[in-house]
């Protein structure tokens, strides 16, 4: 670390570099730098190894179809806080090329290729380009902004086919197939040969041979329906023996098109769309996304809703830690002991959610500028007995369970460990980061709503293994507890929504990013808006799919049994994984 | 006892295990028979309190459903004095804008003699396949025209048709609206009459 | 016993040994412990499949009506329970675990992804329902159906099932069923019924001697070659 990772460079960052390289992004509402695409490389590795941006959070691109060219934006931060570095490219669309950082933040693995996948950019120097959410030899890249889907009906919602001369159709009936599906001219699926995904094994193939043994490498497929996925995730292991060569994650099995369906959607519409991303913490996703669209308005949020949020935020976190940490113990092969004594405490903050918001999942509980309904001293009594009586109770109860569990501890201590300088540079976050000793939160680091006036610590792990990541979740319930008491002391009436319920809202041009400490990470939205109803590009950063770079690292070396568990415990919610 | 947890973690693991186990029993117990298919019953096994068994037996018990629950909208309905069904919705379009998956539809009526829009729906359809239940529609219906439904009790054999509802599925009267969401139905009710009063 | 139970309400049994004999036929006897002992498949695919495991947890407990034993393999279970958004990456492996279940075999579709594509039905990876490839027996609309929806669409499964007669289902029938045809990941999605008029519908290119050779190899590999693990 030198002396200038601690000064905040922003300001003069042109000027470090010779002239033409860098440029501040002028376009209003926008912010940043844009980098020429011949200088990426240089730019990124200075900012990295000079001024201490260790952590690349994440990686996307817009497609500015009337420009004609492609935007590659990058998010970077340092993880002793501080606010963000924005740096982009800008790429012509017929030469959509830009340099791959895979090498400098390997975090950026399955970010580029996502964007590989969607947008068609090609990343020079990425050492496995392939795609990652749809299958290779799918037909065009679809969040380009000339590519249609099937059902196409409209560029942009409300489509006018609804009102006020609405006859219900079927999709299917529209479609010359009758079904969700499109071929370019020209096809016959008869001379169709399927993608037999040797790119993907061939990947894994090694020429080792043991010699002791005599044993050769046995490739391994595991999943997409396998017990041991948390849904419908795929690991492609190759196997020595027992011990795990190397591993290829396969995703997409869920990929919803959650983006090119929000850039149809008005700005309100993707409200509760967001809830169905991770559907096990709907609350901090609209919270995340109610903070993008805000910032954009320029909206404030009054007091009451502030609090609100947070108390939401909170019980869902307390609400998810129980689940994942339940669950890991299913993972081990213990059956379903563990994870249903959590799912009781789960049941009853749903019960909560229920109560307020509606439903049990799909909370959709945040509008731009607040909430949608108050929460009356009923809720707020149910939510102080939970917090001063029930949880902490039933979380001695699972400490006395599980922490000194010989069975826990000899399977997790050491398993899947991940260094603090491995965990930042795979742009990992939330619990997985934490526990390998980096204390990032960004409550801290870059505290949104009413987070700075809150008490509470950040907790770190120090040996970055399974167990450590079990410790930290159960402190941080421990931790949210603590600020759940202290919201339920201080929360002020008043109203609950900034300006009058409005089911068009007007967002000025602009980009803007709003992210939150989710439960399992830094959970962001990148929206971009062009003045009209609908976003422009709407994208989102998802923790556990960031996170899941890190496992093919954490598995090297492990025995097969254990993958199921290092996966367990990156706690992966496949509806934020795929989208 | 720390200690013991420290040194004989298995142990005490299936010590919570057997606690449970046996406090089902203690907890019927004491409790009797009060504590199973009845209301106070129901209501007590869902407080931050309970302990031993907390299984809700549906079909035969039913946790109460809060007034904000929601399932899928249906259509409002004043109950004329003739036993008329005078529809809330002015067809205005409203819902139908502000769907996000778009499941709804609604064919405005005009008005034969003038041929000239009329504040109806002639035919107000909802694709309950594609409807994912977040309430938008009856949020921003300045009507309250549409309203969320109670009714979880849907599951059926076919999809096709049925599943597309059109008016006489999606109508119910206003006395059911107030049945299931009493608080709400007075607010909204409260309003209105504020609302007219200046004009009256 | 409950006039669902085994006992056929014509017979008149003994009031003192109503809890010991049963009068019934062979038909009701069969359906009432297949109905009471329907096994789902573990399978889930999204949001609703956490409902479905707190439906199996302890608040709902399916082991209330014999169907907690949950089986990750699809040769041990009885019905599907199709929990979730049905992408179009998903279907081929949905259909290979379809036709590896044996019979009788049931499909539940929860929640409106599985019934139709749900909200996310406009997506280009979205298979707008899964009916489209297997027969699906009930549906339960939601989104996502809360727990009981679905403890009420398994007692209507209970119901069908208590309605099937020995002598006509299709499982005691000559001759072995059908397997459904794997669906094939190309430029798009393809369903291998409709492999005609999709050639027709892009305009069609000769030489068939080809094609057929095309046609076996996609069926054998499906797109995965190595099997599951
Ligand atoms: S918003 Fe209300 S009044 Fe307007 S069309 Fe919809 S239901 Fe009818
Ligand atoms: S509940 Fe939501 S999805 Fe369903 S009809 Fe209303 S607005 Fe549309
Ligand atoms: S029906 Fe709704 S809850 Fe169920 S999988 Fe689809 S989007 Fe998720």
């Amino acid at each position: 670390m030198t002396e200038a990772t601690l000064i905040n460079p922003l300001d003069t960052l042109v000027d470090q570099f010779p002239s033409g390289w860098v440029k501040k992004d002028e376009r209003p509402g926008y912010s940043g730098f844009i980098v020429e695409r011949e200088h990426l490389l240089e730019f990124a590795r200075t900012m990295r190894d000079d001024f201490g941006f260790d952590y690349l959070s994440m990686v996307t691109a817009s497609d500015y179809l009337a420009e004609g060219k492609f935007d590659v934006v990058y998010y970077a931060y340092k993880t002793i806080g501080g606010p963000a570095l924005i740096f982009k490219v800008q790429v012509p669309r017929e030469d959509a090329v830009v340099p791959s950082l895979v090498a400098l933040y390997p975090g950026a693995d399955f970010q580029e290729r996502e964007v590989w996948d969607l947008m068609g950019i090609r990343f020079e120097g990425h050492p496995d380009l392939r795609r990652i959410l749809m299958w290779e030899g799918f037909e065009g890249h679809p969040l380009r902004k000339d590519w249609k889907e099937p059902f196409y009906e409209e560029d942009v919602k409300p489509y006018k086919s609804r009102w006020p001369e609405g006859k219900p159709v079927n999709a299917d009936d529209r479609n010359p197939f009758n079904d969700n599906v499109q071929y370019p001219t020209g096809f016959d699926p008869e001379r169709w040969v399927p993608e037999a995904e040797t790119l993907l094994y061939s990947g894994l193939q090694r020429t080792t041979h043991n010699e002791e043994f005599k044993t050769d490498e046995l490739i391994v497929n595991m999943g997409p329906q396998h017990p041991s996925t948390h849904g419908v995730f795929r690991m492609v292991v190759s196997l020595q023996g027992e011990k795990i060569v190397d591993l290829k994650p396969v995703m997409g099995y869920l990929h919803r098109n959650h983006e090119k369906i929000a850039e149809r959607n008005t700005f309100l519409q993707n409200m509760p769309f967001t809830d169905r991303l991770d559907y096990t913490t709907s609350m901090s996703n609209n919270f995340a996304y109610a903070l993008a669209v805000e910032k954009l308005m320029g909206l404030q949020v009054p007091e009451r809703a502030d609090y609100i949020r947070v108390l939401m935020a909170e019980l869902t976190r307390i609400m998810n830690h129980f689940f994942a940490t339940g669950f890991l113990l299913n993972d081990l092969g213990v059956y379903f002991t563990a994870s249903l004594y959590a799912i009781e405490e789960r049941e009853l903050i749903l019960d909560i959610f229920e109560e307020i918001s509606g439903s049990r999942m799909m909370c959709n509980y945040f509008r731009f500028g607040g909430v949608v309904r108050d929460v009356s001293d009923e809720v707020l009594k149910k939510i102080h007995n939970l917090v001063y009586d029930r949880i902490p109770r039933k979380l001695d109860q699972f400490d006395a369970y599980l922490t000194n569990n010989e069975i826990l501890r000899t399977r997790c201590e050491g398993v899947g460990v991940l260094t603090a300088d491995q965990a930042i540079a795979l742009s990992t976050a939330g619990p997985i980061l934490r526990a390998s000793g980096v204390p990032y939160d960004v409550r801290r680091a870059d505290p949104y709503s009413i987070y700075d006036r809150l008490e509470f610590d950040v907790i770190t792990g120090n040996h970055g293994d399974i167990y450590d990541r079990y410790l930290v979740r159960v402190a941080e319930i421990k931790e949210s507890i603590k600020i759940v008491k202290q919201l339920l002391r201080d929360i002020p009436s008043g109203p609950i929504l900034a300006g009058k319920p409005a089911y068009q809202v007007r967002v000025p041009a602009g980009e803007s990013y709003g992210r939150v400490e989710g439960p399992k990470g830094e959970m962001g939205f990148y929206i971009v808006s062009n003045g009209k109803p609908n976003p422009e590009r709407y994208h989102v950063r998802a923790p556990t799919f960031i996170n899941l770079t890190s496992l093919a690292p954490m598995s090297r070396g492990e025995k097969v049994a254990d993958v199921v568990v290092i996966l367990g415990a990156i706690d992966i919610v496949l509806g934020e994984v795929d989208r | 006892m720390k200690n013991f947890g420290k040194r004989f973690g298995v142990m005490s693991s299936l010590g919570v295990t057997m606690g449970h186990f046996f406090n089902t029993y203690i907890v019927d117990l004491v409790k009797g028979k009060k504590r199973y298919r009845t209301t106070e019953g129901i209501e007590a096994r869902r407080q931050s309190d309970t302990e031993g068994i907390f299984t809700i037996q549906y079909p035969e018990e039913q946790l109460p459903l809060p007034e904000e629950f929601r399932v899928l909208p249906f259509l409002v309905y004043d109950e004329g004095e003739n036993g008329e069904k005078n529809l809330r919705c002015t067809a205005c379009g409203i819902c139908s804008k502000v769907c996000p998956p778009q499941c709804i539809w609604i064919y405005r009526a005009t008005d034969p003699a003038t041929g000239k829009p009329s504040p109806h729906p002639a035919e107000f359809h909802i694709d309950i396949d594609i409807c994912m239940n977040c309430g938008f529609c009856a949020e921003y219906c300045p009507f309250d025209a549409i309203k969320m439904d109670h009714d979880f009790e849907l599951s059926g054999y076919t999809r096709g048709e049925s599943h597309v509802f059109g008016l006489d599925t999606l109508m119910k009267p206003v006395s059911y609206y107030e049945s299931i969401r009493p608080a709400n139905a007075a607010r909204e009710a409260a309003a209105r009459a504020e609302k007219a009063k200046p004009k009256a | 016993m409950s006039p669902e139970g085994l006992s056929k309400p014509e017979y008149q049994v003994p009031q003192e040994m109503q809890n010991q004999v049963a009068l019934t036929t062979l038909d009701r006897l069969y359906n009432w412990s297949r109905k009471n002992s329907v096994w789902p498949m573990m399978f889930g695919l999204a949001c609703c499949a956490i409902e479905m495991i707190a439906a199996a947890a302890s608040r709902y407990d399916l082991a209330r009506f014999g169907m907690e034993v949950m089986r990750p393999s699809p040769r041990q279970s009885d019905v599907m329970l199709v929990s979730g958004t049905v992408t179009k990456k998903m279907i081929p492996q949905i259909v290979r675990l379809y036709n590896q279940m044996p019979e009788p075999k049931y499909v539940i579709a929860m929640g409106a992804c599985a019934s139709s594509g749900g909200p996310f039905k406009e997506g280009y990876n979205v298979v707008a329902g899964v009916d489209k490839f297997i027969p699906v027996d009930v549906y339960i609309p939601g989104c996502p159906p809360t727990p009981q929806a679905l403890l009420h669409g398994l007692m209507t499964l209970q119901k069908k099932i208590e309605s099937q007669s020995l002598k006509e289902v299709s499982w005691y029938q000559k001759g072995p069923g059908e397997p459904i045809p794997v669906p094939v990941l190309g430029p798009d999605l393809i369903d291998m019924r409709k492999a005609a008029l999709i050639r027709e519908k892009s305009q069609p290119v000769t030489e068939p001697e080809e094609a057929a050779v095309a046609v076996e190899e996609a069926a054998q590999n499906g797109e995965l070659p190595a099997k599951e693990g």
